[in-house]
C-alpha cells in the first residue's frame, strides 16, 4: 500500500509542474492588461511603462514563469496587483470559504444522491426509478445560477427567511456556526448541491443496476443472505466507483462554483477568480487558479488511494 | 409647588438626554456598491470614481475639494484643506495655498504645510520614504502641472507648475491627504496604514475585511461642522454583480444600491423603494477617428450621424434614466454655452447631408466601430448601441462592431485609432467622467495628447483648437475661464466631433428610510446629511 502510494505521490509532482505552466500561460495569453486595474486610463505612456517595470511585467515571458515559480518554491505566491495584499492570504482566505460551501453542498448532495441512486438502482424500470431518473436528469440540466436566482427571489425577496449575500454578521472573518451564520449558508448550499445530487444518484444508480443483475448477487440469494446483507455487498461493490464520482465532484465544488459564489456574493474562490480575470490579476489568477488545480490533483490523489483500500484489485493496475 | 419644579426639571432633563440621544444616534446606513473590493484605504483611492466617492471623500480631504451641498446646479470647487488660493500675476506659474488651521487628522495628529509636502513626496517622488506606487499609480497622472512644492511655513503652500496652468485647482481636488504621523505609528508601512488609516475627513474607517465589508463612523472632530455625519455607522459592502445588489436591497440586507439594473427598477418602486438620480458630467459618446481616410473627417456625415439618433426614443430603452445629448457636455452644465448645431432627430436633414457627401440609398457608407458587452460607466453598451447602429442605417451608415471585453477596450482605448489592435475601427465607444476642463475637454483632443501620450483617441488636432486650450489653461480668473470653455464646447458642437449620445443619471436604488440625502450633480457625494428613519 506504501509503494502504491509513493507511486501515485511521484506521479504527481509532472502534473504540478504541467499544471503551472499552463496556468502561468493560460492567463498570458488572454488580451488585456493588469495595470488597467490600478491606473487611471489617461495615464501616459511613460506613467505606464514605469509601473509595468515596478511590476516586472516587462521581462519576457520565460523570465517571468522563473521568476513566479523560483518564488512559489519559496512559499511566496506574491502580491495582487489590483489589491496589493499578498496573493496567499487572498487565496486561502477565499479557499477556506469556498471549502465551507462546498463541504456544505456535499453534506446535502452526497447522501441524497446515493440515497436517490440505490432507490432507482434497486427499484429498476419501476415508476419510483423513472421518476428518480427525471429528477436527477433535471438537477444535472438546471443552470445553478438560474436555480440561485430563482431560490432568492423566492426565500429572501418574497418570504424574507433567508439572506441573500455575503457570508454572515462581520463577514467571513468572523464566520461562527450559529444560525445568524449558517442562514446565509443555507440558499448557496442548496444551489451548488443540486447538480451533484443529479451526477451522484445517476453513477449509484446505473452501478447498483448492475451489480443488482450480477450472478453473484443470485449467488448470495442462493446462499440464503437476506435482502440487507446483499444490498451490503452491494454497496462494497459499488463504493469504489462512488467514491471516485464524489471525489471529483468535490473537486468541481470547490472551483466550479464560480457562478454561485457570484449570484450569492459569497467570498470564495469563485469570487475571487471572477473578480482576478475581469481585472487581468494576474498573480492573483495565476495563484488561485495553481491552488485551485492543485486541490483537484490531491483530491485525485486521495480518491485513488481510498479506492485502493476499498478494492485490492486496484493496486495491481 | 417643589414637587412640580421637580418634575418639571426631570422633564427637561429627559428631553434633553432624548434630544441629544437623537442627534448623535441616526442609525447605520449600508451600501452596495458595484465595486468588487473595498477601494484603497490609505489615501489615493483606486476603483475610479466610485473609489473616491466611498472612501476618498469620506474618509480624506483634498486641498481643494468639490461642493457637494446642491442638487439644482452643477458642482464647483470649493475650499478644502486650503482656505484660499492664488496666483502670483508676476510669474503666474507660482501659486500660493493659504491651509486651514486647527485641522486634525484621525489619529490626533495636526495637519500642516510639510504635510501637504509629504503627501505630494508620496506620490512624486519616488526616492522619497514614503513614496507608495499604488498611490502614485492613481494620483500621479491627476497632478500633471505640478513642478515643484515647499512649505513656505505652517499654513502657507508654495506650488510651481510646469508652465502656466490654471486647472491646477482642478487637478489638486483629486490628491487626498493622509496623515504622516500615522504612517509612522504604522512603522512605515502602508500596508498596515492600509488596515488603520487615518485622513482628516469626516468619516474613520473604524475597520474593513477585504472585499467584503468596511465600516465607518463619523469624525465628530470634523472640521466643516455642516459635514459631520448624523448616522451612527456607514457600512460599504461590495457587491458587483447587479442581481446580487438588487436582491440584497429588495430583502433588506442593504439600505442603499448604486446603479441598479434598469430592469429591477419597476419592481423596487412597485415595492416601495426610493430611486435617486441626477444629472452629473458623464458622457456616452463615440469618439471619432480623425486619421486620414477616415469617413468621419467629412464633418457632413459627422453631422449626419448626429441628426440620425432618435436620443429620446433612447430612453425607453433605460428606463427613462437618461438625459439627452445636446451637446457634449450635459445641458445644464456651467460650460454648455450656446452651440448653433442642435442634436435633434430629424432623419431628413441626415440624408440631406449625406447625399451631398456622396452617399445614398444605394451606396451606403461602412464604418467600423469599436464597442464593449460591459464595463464601468458603459451604461447597457450592446442594446444601446444596436439602436445606433438602427438609427445609423436610416442615414445610409452601415456600421459593423467589433465587440471587445471591457478590461482590453480601456488597452485600445489607451491604444488609439492607428493601433493594429483597433483593426481598422474608425470610432470607439467609451464613456467617463468630465467633471473639469482637462477630463471634459482637453484631454479628448489636445494635439499633445494623441494616443499613445494620451487618450486623443482619433488623432484630431486642430489649431484653432489648440489656441481655445491654451487660453483655458491660461485664464485664471474663474468666470473668464468658464467663458472660454463654454467658447471650447460651442467648438466641439458646432464641428460635430463625437457621435454625442447621451449622459447617464447616476441612479441609485434606496430604502424609503433613508433620509435626507441630497444627490449633487457630481461623481461624488456626501453622506454626512443623511440619516435612517425608523
Amino acid at each position: 500500500m506504501l509503494s502504491y502510494f509513493l507511486r501515485r505521490l511521484i506521479l504527481v509532482l509532472p502534473v504540478a509542474f504541467g499544471v503551472s505552466v499552463v496556468c502561468f500561460m493560460l492567463v498570458q495569453i488572454a488580451p488585456g492588461d493588469p495595470l488597467t486595474a490600478i491606473m487611471p486610463v489617461d495615464a501616459t505612456a511613460e506613467q505606464q511603462a514605469a509601473m509595468r517595470a515596478a511590476y516586472g511585467l516587462d521581462k519576457p515571458l520565460p523570465v517571468q514563469y522563473l521568476i513566479w515559480i523560483a518564488n512559489l518554491l519559496q512559499g511566496e505566491m506574491g502580491r495582487s496587483i489590483a489589491s496589493g495584499r499578498p496573493v496567499a492570504d487572498e487565496v486561502f482566505g477565499a479557499v477556506g470559504n469556498s471549502l465551507l460551501l462546498a463541504g456544505a453542498a456535499a453534506v446535502i448532495a452526497f447522501p441524497i444522491g446515493t440515497f436517490l441512486g440505490f432507490l432507482a438502482g434497486y427499484f429498476r424500470d419501476t415508476i419510483l426509478d423513472r421518476v428518480i431518473t427525471a429528477l436527477s436528469i433535471t438537477g444535472v440540466s438546471v443552470p445553478n445560477y438560474w436555480l440561485g436566482i430563482v431560490l432568492v427571489i423566492i426565500f429572501s425577496v418574497n418570504l424574507g427567511w433567508l439572506p441573500s449575500m455575503g457570508a454572515g454578521p462581520g463577514g467571513s472573518q468572523d464566520w461562527h456556526w450559529d444560525w445568524a451564520h449558517i442562514r446565509h449558508l443555507v440558499l448557496p448550499a442548496v444551489t451548488l448541491a443540486v447538480v451533484p445530487i443529479g451526477i451522484v444518484a445517476r453513477t449509484v444508480r446505473a452501478l447498483a443496476g448492475d451489480i443488482l443483475s450480477m450472478d453473484f448477487v443470485t449467488a448470495l440469494y442462493a446462499k440464503g443472505l437476506g435482502r440487507g446483507d446483499v444490498l451490503r455487498h452491494v454497496a462494497r461493490n459499488a463504493a469504489a466507483t462512488a467514491l471516485s464520482v464524489m471525489g471529483l465532484q468535490l473537486g468541481y465544488l470547490l472551483g466550479g462554483s464560480i457562478l454561485i459564489e457570484t449570484v450569492f456574493n459569497w467570498p470564495g474562490s469563485g469570487f475571487l477568480l471572477s473578480n482576478a480575470i475581469f481585472q487581468r490579476d494576474l498573480p492573483l489568477l495565476q495563484g488561485t487558479i495553481l491552488i485551485l488545480a492543485m486541490f483537484f490533483v490531491g483530491m485525485n490523489l486521495i480518491v485513488d488511494v481510498a479506492q485502493a483500500a476499498i478494492d485490492p484489485r486496484i493496486k495491481r493496475t | 409647588m417643589l414637587h412640580l419644579r421637580k418634575g418639571l426639571a426631570a422633564l427637561a432633563l429627559s428631553v434633553a438626554v432624548l434630544g441629544a440621544h437623537g442627534a448623535s444616534a441616526q442609525g447605520t446606513l449600508r451600501i452596495g456598491m458595484t465595486a468588487s473590493d473595498i477601494p484603497l484605504t490609505t489615501g489615493q483611492t483606486d476603483q475610479g470614481g466610485e473609489g473616491l466617492r466611498f472612501m476618498g471623500y469620506t474618509v480624506y480631504d483634498a486641498l481643494i475639494n468639490w461642493d457637494l451641498t446642491s442638487a439644482d446646479k452643477p458642482s464647483v470647487l470649493t475650499p478644502g484643506l486650503a482656505t484660499e488660493w492664488s496666483v502670483d500675476p508676476e510669474d503666474t506659474t507660482k501659486w500660493t495655498f493659504k491651509l486651514r488651521e486647527g485641522v486634525t487628522f484621525h489619529d490626533g495628529s495636526t495637519f500642516d504645510a510639510e504635510n501637504v509636502v509629504w503627501n505630494l513626496d508620496k506620490l512624486l517622488v519616488e526616492d522619497s520614504e514614503q513614496y507608495d506606487p499604488r498611490q502614485s499609480a492613481q494620483g500621479k497622472s491627476r497632478i500633471p502641472a505640478i513642478a515643484s512644492y515647499r512649505a513656505v511655513d505652517d499654513h502657507t503652500l508654495e506650488i510651481i507648475t510646469k508652465e502656466p496652468d490654471a486647472t491646477l485647482p482642478y487637478q489638486l481636488a483629486w490628491i487626498m491627504m493622509s496623515s504622516k504621523a500615522n504612517w509612522e505609528a504604522q512603522d512605515k508601512d502602508w500596508e498596515k496604514v492600509a488596515e488603520h488609516p487615518s485622513g482628516t475627513g469626516p468619516w474613520k474607517l473604524e475597520a474593513f475585511v477585504p472585499r467584503e465589508r468596511a465600516e465607518m463612523v463619523p469624525n465628530e472632530e470634523y472640521w466643516d461642522k455642516d459635514r459631520v455625519p448624523k448616522l451612527d455607522k456607514l457600512v460599504l459592502i461590495p457587491l458587483p454583480e447587479s442581481n446580487a445588489r438588487s436582491a440584497a436591497l429588495m430583502s433588506g440586507q442593504v439600505d442603499w444600491i448604486e446603479a441598479p439594473a434598469p430592469d429591477t427598477i419597476p419592481a423596487m418602486e412597485g415595492n416601495g423603494f426610493v430611486i435617486s438620480s441626477n444629472a452629473y458630467p458623464h458622457n456616452w459618446t463615440w469618439h471619432l477617428s480623425r486619421l486620414e481616410g477616415s469617413p468621419w473627417n467629412d464633418i457632413r456625415v459627422r453631422k449626419a450621424a448626429n441628426l440620425a439618433i432618435d436620443r429620446e426614443g433612447m430612453g425607453a430603452l433605460l428606463g427613462g434614466l437618461m438625459i439627452p445629448a445636446e451637446g457634449f457636455v450635459p445641458p445644464n452644465s456651467q460650460w454648455f454655452g450656446n452651440p448653433d448645431f442642435k442634436l435633434t432627430h430629424d432623419i431628413d436633414a441626415a440624408q440631406a447631408l449625406m447625399t451631398e457627401a456622396g452617399f445614398g440609398p444605394d451606396n451606403h457608407l461602412q464604418v467600423k466601430a469599436l464597442i464593449s458587452p460591459s464595463g464601468s460607466g458603459q451604461m447597457l453598451p450592446l442594446p444601446m448601441n444596436e439602436y445606433i447602429q438602427q438609427s445609423l442605417a436610416e442615414a445610409w451608415i452601415d456600421v459593423e462592431f467589433m465587440v471587445v471585453e471591457w478590461n482590453q477596450m480601456i488597452n485600445l482605448w489607451r491604444a488609439g485609432a492607428d493601433d493594429p489592435a483597433v483593426e481598422g475601427s474608425q470610432s470607439i465607444n467609451f464613456t467617463y467622467f468630465i467633471q473639469d476642463p482637462f477630463t471634459g475637454f482637453i484631454r479628448h483632443l489636445d494635439c499633445d495628447l494623441v494616443a499613445p501620450n494620451g487618450t486623443n483617441w482619433g488623432h484630431y488636432c486642430d489649431e484653432e483648437m489648440q489656441d481655445l486650450f491654451k487660453q483655458i489653461k491660461t485664464t485664471f480668473d474663474p468666470e473668464e475661464q468658464d467663458a472660454i470653455l463654454r467658447q471650447t464646447h460651442e467648438k466641439f458642437v458646432n464641428d460635430a466631433l463625437f457621435l454625442m449620445v447621451t449622459h447617464d443619471v447616476a441612479p441609485r436604488a434606496m430604502s424609503p428610510k433613508v433620509q435626507g440625502f441630497v444627490q449633487s450633480q457630481n461623481w461624488y457625494q456626501n453622506f454626512s446629511s443623511i440619516t435612517m428613519a425608523e
